[in-house]
């Protein structure tokens, strides 16, 4: 590892860049709603579960009305899940390219969540629209909004990454991945509040990487939500955690990917 | 480090690469794999793996400004090195220390997506290759130029010609810069006017004093184009030195392979009544030494051993060429040539024929042999597809071009005169009349 494979990364960070470019550029080629998916796609989210945990099962969702308060989680567990369902299979995809010339393999993964970040973009303003609508006022706490994006980047890219770099070698890993995030979803409060969950399961839950992200957006944009900062704080260290042992388990395994792949 | 000098482009020491075969298919699910943790069954299995070295203990060194070819059959460890040298693949063990730019071309238009347009193909490809947006901005216009595709360039590269593809992916190769230039066997694809692009390309390159590192089958260009070779075989550096030297070598390394000559102890469907039978047949060259590669063009005989029963009287050895396809290339035999062999007594012999020249683009042959008496009605031995010969490209009308079957099948000894070219016209119908009838016979 070391500064020499930073300097590398940053002498072919234009290749990130394109990676992402490229993404963007064929996810929406020849589709007539073109962009317009990155809207289509939180907003039915969010009226689905608000029809059905919010206006069937009556979940509760800490006195602010449940179509924000779900939609705000969807934006980043969106950005998530479509992010890892697309680069665990980058690397396999673009078998060809790891076979016939190098470049930094982690970009690969790595341009997905990249290119994932203008879906999420287009998602956040209209989160700002539903704040207008619903006539809340967002506060100061929302400056810390980029840090946790950040913590959503680190822990989307740890996690896409070893996948990635999992399915090179096992190709099962393409199929469990789909199930894996439905069973992530229900162990993230995304569709109900944390504090719906037992005392003392939280401390529990926390290890979730993902609970940082989605607990960390509700309290920079709801600033009167009870939220347990500590948990907030344990679950952000485990995110980091997960960055930095996906980046290395990828480091380790790249090696091998040419002769594997 | 003593083994990297401070002007070594390309330095590497004591580098081998093996692979564990079986490894793949045995664990390749990840349920197979758990199962094996569990009954521990991976600890057995371990012993069981074949370990192919694909290189061995290989070290060499290539300074600033060579032009350096690597040859070798398939399989002998070629493309592997290539990859470990541009970071594609890693060593099993050894060192490697690259100074400079690395461009390595595995394949021309690596990249390339289907669905983007040839302009951002260009860019795709050129960023993937290492070049930064700037240049590729810089230099898109001679990029453009030089692939010929200016009219597509907005068009989904799905909708190219593969010709195309392959020009536009060579255009943004061409425009790399690098201070080293690995090839592999680029040159083994598209037409004759994109190969001579590809060595005119790599000869500028030569020219501006960069480093060339050219894997290849192609051994009219490996000798056209670099004056020091590396010879790799089953991994390990067989030779290294100059060019001429090492293709020579090369070529009547046969030897012990025995690839270049045939048995026939019990050839399948041989005809004849056997009294006297072909024993073997031998490539050699001039100075009679057996010959593993036939090049277009060069002088060679061809031996051809028998092994008589009886005394016989007035044979007639003869032998066909056929090209893959099963046309008949040529036929000769001593009787063609009018001669007149008395008398064979019984044991063993040979005779030679003497080619001066095979002129034969570079192709795969078939050859059927047979020994018959002088009228053709008694058949001592026959064998059809006896054996293959295999010629190799060669420097062909000392051009340098890649010449092969896509040229034909025979090519006559020729010079063209070039005196005329910007000279006095020549009245066509002043021509003595006697040139345009036809020939009296």
């Amino acid at each position: 590892m070391g500064s020499e494979y930073f300097k590398e990364l940053w002498r072919y960070r234009e290749l990130l860049y394109f990676f992402a470019w490229r993404e963007i550029k064929l996810r929406y080629r020849q589709a007539a709603l073109g962009a317009a998916w990155a809207l289509i796609q939180p907003i039915c989210g969010m009226i689905l579960f608000s029809l059905v945990f919010g206006r069937m099962a009556h979940m509760p969702s800490d006195g602010i009305p449940y179509p924000i308060f779900c939609y705000c989680a969807l934006v980043p567990w969106t950005y998530f899940s479509t992010v890892l369902n697309t680069a665990s299979t980058s690397l396999t995809v673009n078998s060809n390219l790891i076979e016939k010339v190098y470049f930094p393999r982690i970009f690969l993964p790595a341009g997905t969540a990249l290119a994932g970040l203008l879906d999420f973009s287009i998602g956040m303003v209209l989160l700002a629209g539903l704040l207008r609508y619903y006539h809340l006022r967002a506060s100061w706490a929302l400056l810390y909004s980029p840090l946790v994006a950040l913590v959503m980047v680190m822990v989307t890219i740890g996690v896409s990454g070893a996948m990635a770099a999992l399915n090179v070698r096992f190709r099962d890993v393409k199929h469990a991945v789909p199930f894996l995030i439905q069973v992530w979803l229900f162990v993230t409060p995304v569709v109900y509040p944390a504090t719906m969950v037992p005392e003392r399961f939280r401390p529990l839950l926390a290890i979730n990487p993902c609970w940082a992200v989605v607990e960390g957006f509700r309290s920079c944009v709801f600033p009167g939500l009870p939220v347990n900062f500590s948990l907030l704080a344990s679950s952000t260290v485990v995110a980091i955690a997960v960055f930095l042992s996906g980046v290395f388990y990828f480091r380790r395994a790249e090696k091998g990917f040419a002769d594997v792949i | 480090m003593d083994s990297c000098p401070t002007t070594a482009a390309v330095s590497i020491h004591q580098l081998s690469k093996s692979y564990r075969i079986g490894h793949l298919s045995r664990n390749s699910t990840l349920r197979e794999s758990l199962m094996s943790l569990i009954t521990l069954s991976h600890l057995r299995e371990k012993s069981q793996m074949e370990t192919i070295w694909a290189l061995r203990d290989v070290s060499f060194s290539i300074e600033r400004g060579e032009t350096v070819g690597i040859i070798g059959r398939n399989g002998a460890g070629k493309s592997t090195l290539l990859k470990i040298l541009s970071k594609i693949t890693y060593p099993t063990s050894g060192e490697i220390k690259v100074t400079g730019k690395v461009a390595a071309l595995l394949e021309v238009g690596t990249g390339f997506h289907q669905e983007l347009t040839g302009r951002e193909n260009i860019y795709m490809n050129g960023s993937i290759l290492g070049m930064s947006k700037r240049e590729v901005d810089r230099k898109f216009d001679q990029i453009v130029d030089f692939s010929g595709v200016q009219k597509f360039l907005d068009t989904p590269i799905k909708r190219y010609s593969s010709g195309m593809r392959l020009r536009l992916g060579f255009a943004v190769a061409a425009h790399l810069d690098p201070d080293i230039l690995m090839v592999d066997e680029v040159l083994a694809v598209g037409d004759a006017a994109f190969q001579k692009k590809c060595l005119n390309t790599m000869a500028d390159l030569r020219a501006q004093a960069r480093t060339v590192l050219f894997v290849s089958h192609n051994l009219a260009a490996v000798e056209n184009l670099c004056a020091r070779c590396i010879w790799v075989d089953s991994g390990r550096i067989h030779m290294d030195g100059e060019t001429r030297a090492v293709i020579r070598n090369y070529m009547e390394s046969g030897a012990s392979a025995g690839a270049g000559s045939s048995v026939f102890l019990d050839a399948p469907g041989r005809r004849g009544n056997g009294k006297i039978r072909f024993r073997a047949v031998e490539f050699l060259s001039p100075e009679g030494k057996l010959q593993n590669i036939i090049r277009a063009g060069n002088p060679f005989l061809i031996r051809f051993h028998y092994s008589a029963q009886e005394t016989i009287s007035q044979p007639s050895f003869g032998f066909r060429m056929y090209t893959d396809m099963g046309t008949l290339v040529t036929e000769t035999s001593t009787w063609h040539h009018g001669l007149n062999i008395p008398l064979v007594k019984p044991g063993e012999g040979y005779l030679d024929l003497e080619i001066d020249s095979l002129n034969v683009f570079p192709a795969k042959f078939t050859i059927s042999l047979w020994i018959t008496d002088m009228d053709g009605v008694t058949v001592y031995d026959n064998i059809e597809q006896a054996m293959t010969l295999e010629v190799e490209s060669a420097n062909i009308f000392q051009s340098g071009r890649n010449l092969d079957s896509r040229c034909g099948i025979v090519y006559f000894p020729q010079r063209w005169d070039l005196s005329g070219i910007n000279g006095t016209a020549q009245d066509l119908k002043e021509r003595p009349p006697s040139q345009s009838k036809p020939l009296p016979i």
